[in-house]
């Protein structure tokens, strides 16, 4: 029972031992603030004499990203965490392991940009992580957490479908809940795999060829076009499948609601604590909150489009996942945006404020 | 008639290494790499470890390495070899891992990367190819272009004013705490061939006894990119390049330990 | 009961472990706790502040826009987030940091002389347990068992010793309070 004990701890803590406990092999990465207790944790627990997991400090982001490349050719859980300026030097990387259709988590504790920006939370990595970020047509698997708990719980749940579609995924997480302290219960220990389980599960990782198998070549490089398309072609089925099957969401009080809110992340959490003032004031306003970020629960969105009067996208950047939205919505119903920028994170009342003036 | 038929049982003298297959390989004729795949083809080969390798390859004329020899291979980024091989070893200890980069990839793209895996003493080979050009982009200048050498982006000859020095990485490699062999080889004659075969296999060696990072840089041709013949370049290189870049050990501290 | 709590005052004050101890004890009782900081260089010297909510229900956002609850450190931190309290709500401050105390109506004011009452003691380091015991005498958010245990689970058994001077500065707290 010792692992179903409630303690106390920061997103980024969760995220450390999370990936001690969900069998992970490897971690590499670069300090930078918001998330460096994600490394510091790992550092001062040293899975490396529990599990044998393996944890390294990077000379850099780029070369962080290089490493979970190389460890993810091998058939092995690994990851890597950083914030959004080292997420930006990561994303050739990230390209490459798309392509190669590799497995891998990285998480991203962002903080406000463009440029070097602040250290303060925000959302507007949301582009970046859904959209591709790198060259190439490719998608990520995003995960959005709101919570501590999920902090911790996502961590597997990233690992599970990254294998399962062979997909880089990635936990987009901001400041506040990198940084925020909150009762969590860390997920059960799994072990890590053994080798032999690696070879037999991943028959394409570059293990060595054991037993005289064909060698295993890991690569994004095909200089046939021919070629090329027809392996973009199966990536993009592969990523038709995912929106298909796994799309995740929260719906909060939309039951009876006039108005929604659609928010990911901590800007889901203000979203409660407004629509608890608003509903206090005869407001009926209700939450969907996208957890997986790609796939877009465009479905559930556009069905939204038909029950409520009017759509707050309410996200920490100037305006981002509100593109989504409107597409899913088709026009049907007005869709209004409110941010705050620069690492400011906007306060339940202004969130209301809002709602009165723009419906 | 086939092969076999045709050679005698014990009259083989020499051999293609059987790791080595048959794909026809996209190098220039004369150029070092056929010479210096079959020598890291035919250590693996020796040292048993055909089973537990896992080769990286580099951007750069390399890209391809992975369709000559056969072992796991995975290609990296341009410049990120020593990343992926950091990771790889640390998580296969017990694998032969090794790099295999050129000029370009090595000494400017990837400093910071090599520098690093050789520094944190990662128990893995670097196969150095410094042709001192940038050969599969179209022979533009490389971080060990020779001053006074033309390419295509120093038409006039590399100047100190406009481009600085060229790069000694592998003399800066030597210092560094976590290199246990440090070396430099060419490929040019039988006698050199045979030398540096024998640098790699020390190379392997060392880094499956957990004595840290290697790094075997050879000094080669680039035909088509110097535009001389191979016969040419092979005397060009040991006018000019063997001037700045002296072959030998520059570190050897593996047999002491 | 859900209670929504501002701790700020300058860095080094332990403004944040001032919270985390409250969160902690509000977790071994049950509670549902959220501990949100404004990180960043505010911990190395300038202002620093935490929101701290202990709830029995569910918390939605960890980041607030009013307060029930204000302990102010220091002048800045007063003129930040006097204006933030709930009508009916409380602040809490301490005469040393304070040149210009609260003016408000509409809420309780509260002075815990707890810079000047370690200075005595001679226990500095437990400048912000003194203070933690003024707010627990006036709103008994957690009890005082709680907060010792949570310091138990907190410290590293290595300050363990250190335990029962800091009970002692909870209660020196109790006493010093004082509504204005």
């Amino acid at each position: 029972m010792a692992d179903q004990e409630i303690t106390l701890m920061k997103g980024n803590e969760a995220i450390a031992h999370a990936a001690i406990r969900c069998g992970c092999d490897g971690y590499f990465g670069y300090p930078i603030t918001p998330q460096s207790e994600v490394l510091e944790t790992l550092a001062e627990q040293k899975p490396w004499e529990t599990t044998g997991m393996v944890v390294l400090q990077a000379e850099s982001e780029v070369s962080s990203i290089n490493m979970v490349y190389g460890g993810a050719c091998t058939g092995k859980k690994v990851m890597t965490s950083s914030s959004s300026p080292g997420v930006s030097l990561m994303q050739e990387g990230i390209s490459y392991m798309a392509g190669a259709e590799l497995p891998a988590l990285i998480v991203n504790v962002m903080r406000g940009g463009p440029g070097l920006g602040t250290i303060q939370p925000s959302q507007s990595d949301y582009f970046q992580a859904c959209k591709g970020g790198g060259h190439g047509d490719y998608h990520l698997i995003v995960l959005a957490p709101a919570s501590v708990q999920e902090m911790a719980d996502f961590v597997d749940l990233a690992f599970t479908l990254a294998f399962r579609y062979r997909n880089p995924a990635m936990i987009l997480a901001d400041g506040a809940i990198g940084q925020m302290m909150e009762k969590v219960v860390l997920p059960p220990f799994k072990p890590r795999r053994t080798e032999e389980e690696i070879i037999k599960e991943c028959p394409w990782a570059t293990t060595g060829r054991i037993g005289g198998r064909k060698p295993n070549i890991i690569t994004s490089l095909e200089l046939r076009s021919e070629e090329m398309e027809v392996i973009n072609l199966r990536i993009q089925a592969k990523y038709r499948e995912i929106e298909a099957k796994e799309v995740r969401y929260e719906e909060f009080m939309l039951d009876d609601a006039e108005y929604a809110i659609v928010a990911f992340g901590s800007a889901a959490r203000i979203a409660k604590k407004s629509i608890e003032i608003a509903r206090s004031q005869g407001i009926k306003v209700g939450l969907l909150r996208p957890i997986t970020l790609w796939p877009f629960p465009t479905e559930e969105v556009k069905a939204l489009a038909g029950r409520v009067k009017g759509i707050l996208s309410l996200e920490i950047n100037a305006g981002q996942m509100v593109e989504d939205i409107r597409l899913a919505v088709e026009g049907k119903v007005p869709v209004r945006h409110f941010g705050r920028l620069g690492g400011i994170i906007p306060d339940p009342d202004e969130v209301v404020e809002v709602l009165k003036s723009s419906f | 008639m086939t092969r076999e038929e045709i050679i005698e049982k014990g009259q083989v003298v020499y051999k293609k290494p059987t790791l080595l297959n048959d794909t026809p390989m996209h190098y220039c004729p004369g150029c070092s790499h056929g010479v210096v795949h079959k020598l890291v083809s035919e250590v693996i080969e020796e040292m048993g470890m055909t089973d537990k390798t896992i080769a990286i390859s580099p951007v750069g004329c390399a890209v391809f390495a992975y369709k000559y020899i056969d072992v796991d291979w995975q290609e990296a980024a341009h410049g990120r070899a020593p990343a992926l091989a950091s990771a790889t070893k640390r998580l296969w200890p017990d694998r032969l891992v090794f790099t295999y980069q050129g000029d370009g990839d090595l000494a400017c793209i990837g400093t910071a990367e090599t520098i690093h895996a050789l520094n944190r003493a990662e128990n893995i080979t670097i196969i150095f190819i410094n042709n001192a050009i940038y050969g599969m982009t179209g022979g533009q200048m490389a971080p060990t272009t020779l001053l006074g050498m033309k390419t295509a982006t120093c038409p006039y000859g590399r100047e100190v004013s406009l481009h600085g020095y060229p790069l000694k990485i592998t003399e800066i490699a030597a210092t560094l705490d976590g290199t246990c062999y440090v070396t430099r080889q060419a490929v040019h004659t039988v006698a050199a061939i045979n030398r540096a075969k024998k640098a790699i296999r020390k190379a392997f060696e060392y880094s499956m006894q957990g004595k840290g990072s290697n790094l075997v840089e050879i000094v080669s041709t680039c035909n088509s990119g110097w535009k001389m013949s191979p016969e040419k370049a092979n005397k060009w290189m040991e006018e000019n390049m063997f001037e700045f870049y002296h072959l030998g050990d520059l570190k050897d501290t593996g047999a002491v330990k | 009961m859900t209670e929504e709590i501002i701790i700020a005052g300058f860095g080094g004050q332990g403004v944040l472990s001032m919270g985390k101890i409250l969160a902690y004890a509000g977790l071994m009782e049950g509670k549902e706790v959220t501990w949100m900081p404004a990180y960043g260089p505010e911990q190395r010297g300038g202002t620093a502040n935490v929101t701290v909510i202990v709830s029995d229900d569910p918390v939605s956002s960890p980041i607030l826009s009013s307060y029930d609850t204000a302990i102010v450190l220091n002048q800045p931190s007063l003129e930040k987030f006097e204006p933030k309290v709930k009508p009916g709500g409380v602040i809490i401050y301490d005469g040393y940091g304070i040149n210009e105390p609260p003016t408000r109506k509409d809420i309780d004011i509260y002075r815990i002389d707890a810079m000047d009452a370690a200075a005595e003691m001679n226990l500095i380091k437990t400048f912000n347990m003194i203070v933690l015991g003024g707010l627990l005498k006036i709103h008994p958010v957690v009890g005082i068992e709680s907060v010792l245990a949570a310091l138990r689970k907190t410290l590293p058994e290595r300050h363990h010793h250190l335990i029962p001077k800091n009970e002692e500065a909870i209660r020196k707290g109790m006493e010093i309070i004082r509504k204005l």
